[in-house]
C-alpha cells in the first residue's frame, strides 16, 4: 500500500506536464475561441483543415467568459480568431481592444456592409432572426403587425418569451430603443410584461412548446430553434413545432429584428494569415449553405441557396440598424427590463 | 472580513494558542490558505472600484428579489437535506427493515447527478408539455388553466431539485457519525428510562451534530453557488444577479460587490457553525465497535422506514436516471462517437488527479489546525474553504486574472532580459484547471477530514508525541491509518464533484480539451436534452462507482467485524 503515493505522484507530474505543453507547433495552425458550441462548428472546421491543411485548435465556451479570457491573457493570448453568436459581444470585443481590423477583399465582397464592422474589425457570418411565432389554430396572422403592437390589450395573458437574462432579448430591446427611443421602449417592455402568459422560464424551445400546448398563443423566439424542432427525431417535438407558424413583424417599418454570428481576428494573433483564411472560408458559399442546412440560420451572403425549411418560412425584411448600436445600448436595455419587471 | 494577519488569539483556551512567531506548520497552513484564497481575493479586490449608480438601480429594482430568493432557497434546501439526510442515516444505521442493505449505499446515488441535469429531466417529465400533464389533460379533457399542477420551474421546484441531489452530503456524514457512535451513551440513556425517540433527539443527534452541520453547510454552500438550476427555472438569486450585473449591465465592480454580499452569507453560515460548537468537544471514547444489535422494526414502522428511504432514492436517482437512460437509448447512435471515449477519459483523469491534490491539501490544513489550534490557522483554514460557495465562473475568473498577470510579467521580463518570449505558462493549462478545482472543492474534503480528525481523541496525539514522533510523523503513522476510510470518502466526494463541475472547466480548459460535463452542457443549454443524455448519463455512471466505494468505506467497520454478512 505504501507504494501508492509514488504512483500517484508520477501520475500527477505527468498530468501537470501534459497541461503545460502548448498545442504542437506544426507548420500551420490556427487557434479558435468559439462561443458557438462544438457540435455546430466542428464539422466546418474539419472541412477547412481538409481543404487547406491548416489545423484548427478549438476552445468553446460562453462568449463573455471567452472575452474575459482573451482580455486577461493580453498580448500573449494564443487565440487567433474569436467567434461569437451575437453582434453585442463582437462590439464589446472591439471596445476592449482585443480584436484587430483586417483587410480582406474576399470578405468585403461576400458580406454586406450592414453585417460587418465599418472598420473591418469583425465580420458577420450568419443571420439569426427573432420573429413572432403564433399558434396556427388560435391566432389569425392578420391580427399581428409589429413587436410594438404586442402590447395591445387583446394579447393579455397570451404571450410567452424567455428571461431577460438572455442576450437575444437584450438585443431585441436594444433595437426597440434604437428605433423608438428609451422612453417608448420602457413603455413597451411594461406593456409586454403585462401581457405575459406566465413568468419567463426556460429557453426559446420552451416558449415554442408552450404555444404548442396551449399555455400561450404567441412566442418570440429565434427561428433556428423552430427549425431544429421540425427536424427532430422526437415525434412529440416535431408535431409541437408544426402547430406554429412564423410571422415576420415590422415589415412595413424597420424590419424584423436580426442578430449576427460573426468572427474577428484577435489583436494577439500569431497566425494572422491562417486566421484570415479561416474567416474567409466561413464566408464561402459552401460554408454559408451549411449554416442554413444544419442550424437553420440565414446566410449573410446573398445568392446562397436556402434550405427548404428556410424557403418555407418565406422571405422577410430585416432590421438594418447598425449592430454596433445594439451593443452600445445593451446596458440600457437590461435596465429597462429590470424596471419593467421582466424577470 | 478578518484578515488572517490581524488575528491575535485571545478567545481560545490553553497555553498552545498564545501568540508567538509562526512555526513551520502555521506558516505552511497560512501560505497555502493564502494561495487558495487568491482567486476569491482577486474578485474581492474589485469591491473597491466605484460601481457608479448601478447600485441605486439594483436596489430599486431587483436586489430585494435576489435576497429573498437566495434566503428562501437556503432555508428550503437546509430543511430538505436535513430531514432526508438525517432520517435515512438514522434508519440505515440503527434499524433493520426491508431493503436496508441496499439503501445503505443506494441512498448516496443522487450525488452522482449534476443539479442542472436533474432540473432538465424533471422539467421534461413534469412540465406542462411533459408526459404526466399531457396524460392528465388527455384523460380529463382539461386545458391550460383548468387544473392546478405544481409548477416545477419555480422557487419550490429549485428547492426540491437541489435538496434531492444534495441530501447525500448530510446522509453520508451523519451516517458515518451514527456508525462511529459508541453504544455506551445510548445505553446509559436507555437505562435512565429514555425511549428510543428521546434517546435519538437527546443523545445520538447532539453527538452527531458536527457531522450533520458539516453536511448541511456543504449542501448550502453548493446551493449558493448553483447557477444552472436557478437560471433554468427563472429564479433570480445572487448567482444569476452576479452574471446579469457583470455581463448584462457591464459592471464588474458591482458584480464583485454582489459576490461579496454572497460571501457574507457564507461567513454567517460559518459563524453559526462555530457558535453551535462553541467549546464542546465531540471525541469518542470508544472505538464504536461494541454496538448492540440493530432495532428490528415491525409492522407499520417497517414499511414507513422503507418508504422514508425509498422516496429520496426514487426521486433523486431512479426517476431522473431512468429518464436519462430512455433518452440516451434513442439518442446514443448519433451522439456517441469515437471522441466520446476521450471525453470520458479526460473527465475521469481530471477528477482523479484533482481529488488527490485536494485531499493532500485538506489533510495538511486540517492537521495543521489541529496541532496549531491558534486563531490564525483556524481562520486561514476557514477562508481557504470559502471557495465552495462561490459560483464556479467567479472562481475561474479569479484564477484567470492573476495567472495571466504572472504569465505576462514573466514573459515581459524574459523578453527584456533575454529576448525570449515565454508566452503563457500557466493560463489555459490543465494546471490552472486543477488549481481552480482545489479552490472550489477544498471545503468538501476539508469538512470530512476535519470531522474525521475530530473523532480521534487528542490523547492519541499526546501519546504518539510523547513517544518522540514529530507532528508530521504522527499524521503519517497514526492519523492517516486511523482515518483511511474518511480520507477515501473525502477524496471520492471531490472526485464526483469535479466530474460534475462545469463553469470553471468551460472557461479555463486548454485547446481541444473537452469533458463529459462540457459536452452534456453544450447540448442541454441548446435545449437538446435528449442529445445531451448520453454524456449526462456517463457522468452519472462514472460517479456511481466512487459513490458505492464511499458507502463501503463508511460501512466498513461493521462489515469487517461480521465477515459472514
Amino acid at each position: 500500500m505504501h507504494r501508492k503515493p509514488k504512483f500517484f505522484l508520477i501520475t500527477l507530474l505527468a498530468a501537470t506536464a501534459a497541461g503545460f505543453s502548448v498545442p504542437a507547433l506544426s507548420e500551420s495552425e490556427v487557434n479558435l475561441y468559439s462561443a458557438r458550441q462544438e457540435a455546430l462548428i466542428k464539422p466546418l472546421l474539419e472541412k477547412f483543415t481538409e481543404e487547406t491543411g491548416i489545423r484548427v485548435n478549438l476552445v468553446t465556451g460562453k462568449a463573455d467568459a471567452l472575452l474575459k479570457r482573451l482580455e486577461s491573457e493580453g498580448r500573449n493570448s494564443p487565440a487567433d480568431v474569436l467567434l461569437t453568436v451575437d453582434a453585442g459581444r463582437l462590439h464589446r470585443a472591439k471596445a476592449l481592444g482585443v480584436i484587430q481590423a483586417i483587410d480582406s477583399p474576399v470578405l468585403e465582397a461576400a458580406i454586406p456592409a450592414s453585417y460587418r464592422d465599418p472598420e473591418g474589425d469583425w465580420w458577420g457570418l450568419s443571420l439569426r432572426a427573432r420573429p413572432i411565432m403564433y399558434a396556427r389554430d388560435r391566432v389569425n396572422p392578420d391580427e399581428l403587425e409589429s413587436y410594438e403592437a404586442l402590447v395591445q390589450d387583446k394579447w393579455r395573458g397570451r404571450i410567452c418569451i424567455r428571461s431577460s437574462d438572455n442576450i437575444y432579448n437584450q438585443s431585441l430591446v436594444a433595437s426597440m430603443i434604437a428605433s423608438d427611443g428609451a422612453a417608448a421602449a420602457e413603455q413597451w417592455a411594461r406593456g409586454l410584461v403585462a401581457n405575459f402568459a406566465r413568468p419567463p422560464r426556460g429557453g426559446d424551445r420552451d416558449q415554442i412548446k408552450a404555444v404548442a400546448s396551449g399555455q400561450c398563443d404567441i412566442a418570440i423566439a429565434n427561428t433556428y430553434y423552430l427549425g431544429h424542432m421540425l427536424a427532430s427525431t422526437d415525434e412529440a417535438e416535431q408535431s409541437a413545432a408544426e402547430k406554429l407558424a412564423i410571422f415576420w413583424p415590422n415589415q412595413d417599418g424597420r424590419g424584423t429584428h436580426v442578430n449576427v454570428s460573426g468572427a474577428a481576428v484577435t489583436r494577439s494573433a500569431r497566425n494572422r494569415e491562417e486566421a484570415v483564411r479561416l474567416i474567409e472560408f466561413l464566408s464561402t458559399d459552401s460554408a454559408q449553405t451549411w449554416y442554413a442546412q444544419v442550424n437553420y440560420e440565414y446566410p449573410v451572403k446573398s445568392g446562397v441557396a436556402w434550405s427548404p425549411t428556410l424557403t418555407d418560412w418565406g422571405t422577410f425584411k430585416a432590421d438594418q440598424v447598425n449592430l454596433e448600436v445594439l451593443g452600445e445600448l445593451n446596458t440600457e436595455a437590461v435596465r429597462i427590463m429590470d424596471r419593467a419587471g421582466w424577470k | 472580513m478578518t484578515s488572517p494577519s490581524t488575528g491575535i488569539s485571545t478567545a481560545t483556551a490553553g497555553p498552545r494558542s498564545r501568540w508567538r512567531l509562526p512555526d513551520a506548520w502555521t506558516a505552511g497552513v497560512v501560505i497555502t490558505a493564502a494561495l487558495l484564497a487568491l482567486p476569491v481575493l482577486t474578485v474581492f479586490s474589485f469591491v473597491f472600484y466605484p460601481a457608479g449608480e448601478v447600485w441605486t438601480h439594483l436596489v430599486e429594482t431587483v436586489l430585494a428579489d435576489y435576497v429573498r430568493n437566495s434566503l428562501a432557497l437556503m432555508v428550503g434546501v437546509g430543511v430538505g437535506t436535513l430531514l432526508m439526510g438525517v432520517t435515512c442515516a438514522w434508519l440505515t444505521s440503527v434499524c433493520d427493515f426491508p431493503g436496508r442493505r441496499l439503501f445503505e449505499w443506494a441512498l448516496l446515488l443522487p450525488m452522482a447527478i449534476p443539479a442542472y441535469i436533474i432540473a432538465f429531466t424533471y422539467t421534461g417529465m413534469l412540465g406542462f408539455e411533459g408526459p404526466v400533464q399531457s396524460q392528465i389533460r388527455e384523460w380529463t379533457g382539461w386545458g391550460y388553466g383548468d387544473y392546478w399542477f405544481p409548477e416545477i420551474r419555480s422557487l419550490g421546484g429549485a428547492i426540491a431539485m437541489l435538496s434531492l441531489v444534495l441530501y447525500p452530503y448530510v446522509y453520508l456524514l451523519a451516517r458515518a457519525a451514527f456508525l462511529d457512535q459508541s453504544v455506551a451513551p445510548l445505553e446509559v440513556g436507555r437505562t435512565l428510562g429514555a425511549g428510543r425517540w428521546r434517546s435519538f433527539f437527546t443523545i445520538a443527534l447532539p453527538l452527531a451534530r458536527p457531522a450533520v452541520i458539516a453536511g448541511v453547510s456543504l449542501a448550502l454552500m453548493e446551493t449558493l453557488a448553483d447557477y444552472g438550476t436557478v437560471q433554468y427555472f427563472g429564479v433570480s438569486t445572487f448567482t444569476t444577479g452576479i452574471f446579469r450585473t457583470w455581463f448584462g449591465l457591464g459592471d464588474g465592480a458591482a458584480a464583485a460587490q454582489l459576490s461579496a454580499v454572497l460571501m457574507s452569507f457564507v461567513l454567517v453560515l460559518i459563524l453559526i457553525e462555530l457558535w453551535s460548537r462553541r467549546r464542546a468537544r465531540f471525541h469518542q471514547t470508544g472505538t464504536g465497535s461494541q454496538r448492540s444489535s440493530r432495532v428490528v422494526l415491525v409492522g407499520v414502522h417497517r414499511w414507513s422506514a422503507f418508504l422514508a428511504c425509498f422516496l429520496p432514492l426514487m426521486l433523486g436517482f431512479l426517476l431522473p436516471a431512468g429518464q436519462l437512460a430512455v433518452w440516451a437509448v434513442a439518442a446514443a447512435p448519433g451522439m456517441v462517437d469515437s471522441g466520446f471515449l476521450a471525453l470520458a477519459l479526460n473527465s475521469v483523469t481530471l477528477a482523479g488527479v484533482a481529488a488527490l491534490i485536494v485531499l493532500v491539501l485538506a489533510l495538511f490544513m486540517a492537521y495543521g489546525k489541529r496541532v496549531r489550534g491558534a486563531f490564525m490557522t483556524s481562520a486561514a483554514v476557514r477562508i481557504a474553504g470559502m471557495g465552495y460557495a462561490v459560483p464556479g465562473t467567479v472562481i475561474a475568473v479569479g484564477v484567470m486574472l492573476p495567472f495571466a498577470r504572472i504569465d505576462n510579467a514573466v514573459d515581459s521580463w524574459m523578453r527584456d532580459g533575454f529576448g525570449i518570449s515565454t508566452g503563457l505558462l500557466l493560463s489555459g493549462t490543465v494546471f490552472a484547471l486543477l488549481f481552480a478545482y482545489s479552490v472550489r472543492f477544498l471545503a468538501v474534503a476539508l469538512n470530512s477530514v476535519e470531522s474525521g480528525l475530530a473523532r480521534i481523541r487528542p490523547n492519541m496525539d499526546h501519546a504518539a508525541r510523547s513517544l518522540g514522533l514529530s507532528p508530521g510523523a504522527v499524521l503519517r503513522r497514526v492519523h492517516v491509518p486511523l482515518m483511511s476510510r474518511t480520507l477515501l470518502t473525502a477524496g471520492l466526494l471531490v472526485f464526483v464533484d469535479v466530474l460534475k463541475e462545469l463553469p470553471a472547466t468551460l472557461i479555463l480548459r486548454p485547446f481541444n480539451f473537452n469533458t463529459l460535463a462540457v459536452r452534456a452542457y453544450e447540448l442541454a443549454s441548446d435545449e437538446r436534452l435528449a442529445d445531451s443524455s448520453p454524456a449526462a448519463l456517463s457522468i452519472v455512471l462514472a460517479g456511481i462507482v466512487p459513490v458505492i466505494l464511499v458507502s463501503r468505506a463508511v460501512t466498513g467497520p461493521r462489515r469487517s467485524r461480521a465477515p459472514a454478512a
